[in-house]
């Protein structure tokens, strides 16, 4: 597959201690290790093992994967936002890769 | 025939082979976790302490069409302040090759204790939310999902 690519869906301005909801997604196989190709041979395990959303430096919302998460996986939840900053999401792939997505959000 | 019912090797002959034509019927599926596996998990995390139900919303179809995207909403009750909130919410299932699905982790930053995401299932089963709260209680939630095609490639 392609390099993943993250998607991140969010307001660009709110108001101070406005409450937001984050959509994200990104494309990826998240292959699980239990499929086998067309000589039998197992296929490695390659997943995205966890996500993390960061508010200018400081986390706010962690998650840990397994294999059951869904292919191009999707995740949504909601955040306060106290005062304009950025949000840093990041995606950790099994191989070591991080991929990462940077939204600025303004506050009027 | 009374001594064919009474004849105890040919009864257990019969037993024998039914029990083996179940086995291969069984035999060629993945191997898939148990609730027993299920329970272990969540001893590894918060042994020997007591779970209650409630608290935990968890927004699953009945019967999903396609295992290999299954939608799973959760929302936790609580103020989410920074004295009371949700610390981490884990989901299982305990019919896929692996109990675990996804963990999260929760700050005060979040007005809610509330996540939407995708999961994979491999056959119909239970999926088991557990929710740990900032003051130390546990919260559990379990739901049944059937699945017409399972979602484990293969």
């Amino acid at each position: 597959m392609a390099n993943p690519t993250p998607r991140v869906r969010m307001p660009t301005q709110a108001k101070a201690g406005d409450v937001i909801e984050v959509k994200t997604l990104i494309s990826h196989e998240m292959e699980t290790g239990q499929r086998r190709d067309a000589e039998g041979k197992p296929i490695p395990r390659k997943i995205i093992k966890g996500f993390t959303a960061r508010f200018n430096g400081k986390e706010v919302f962690r998650s840990d994967w397994h294999p059951a998460v869904s292919a191009n996986p999707y995740l949504g939840f909601f955040v306060r936002v106290p005062e304009a900053g950025t949000f840093e999401f990041s995606w950790f792939d099994d191989d070591g890769s991080v991929y990462k997505s940077e939204q600025k959000i303004a506050i009027g | 025939m009374e001594g064919f019912y009474k004849d105890p090797s040919r009864r257990s002959v019969m037993i024998a082979a039914s029990a083996a034509a179940a086995a291969v019927l069984l035999g060629p599926r993945l191997a898939s976790a148990t609730s027993a596996q299920v329970e272990a998990e969540i001893a590894k995390l918060y042994a020997g302490k007591a779970l209650s139900e409630g608290k935990i919303k968890l927004d699953l179809p009945t019967i999903a069409e396609n295992g290999l995207v299954v939608p799973l909403n959760f929302e936790v009750e609580s103020a989410m302040t920074d004295k009371d909130h949700v610390k981490a919410v884990h989901v299982f299932a305990d019919g896929n090759p692996n109990p675990g699905v996804a963990s999260f982790y929760f700050t005060p930053m979040m007005p809610k204790a509330a996540a939407q995401f995708r999961l994979r299932l491999a056959q119909t089963q239970n999926i088991v939310a557990v929710a740990e709260m900032s003051d130390g209680t546990l919260h559990t939630a379990k739901r049944e999902v059937k699945v017409t095609i399972g979602g484990c490639g293969g």
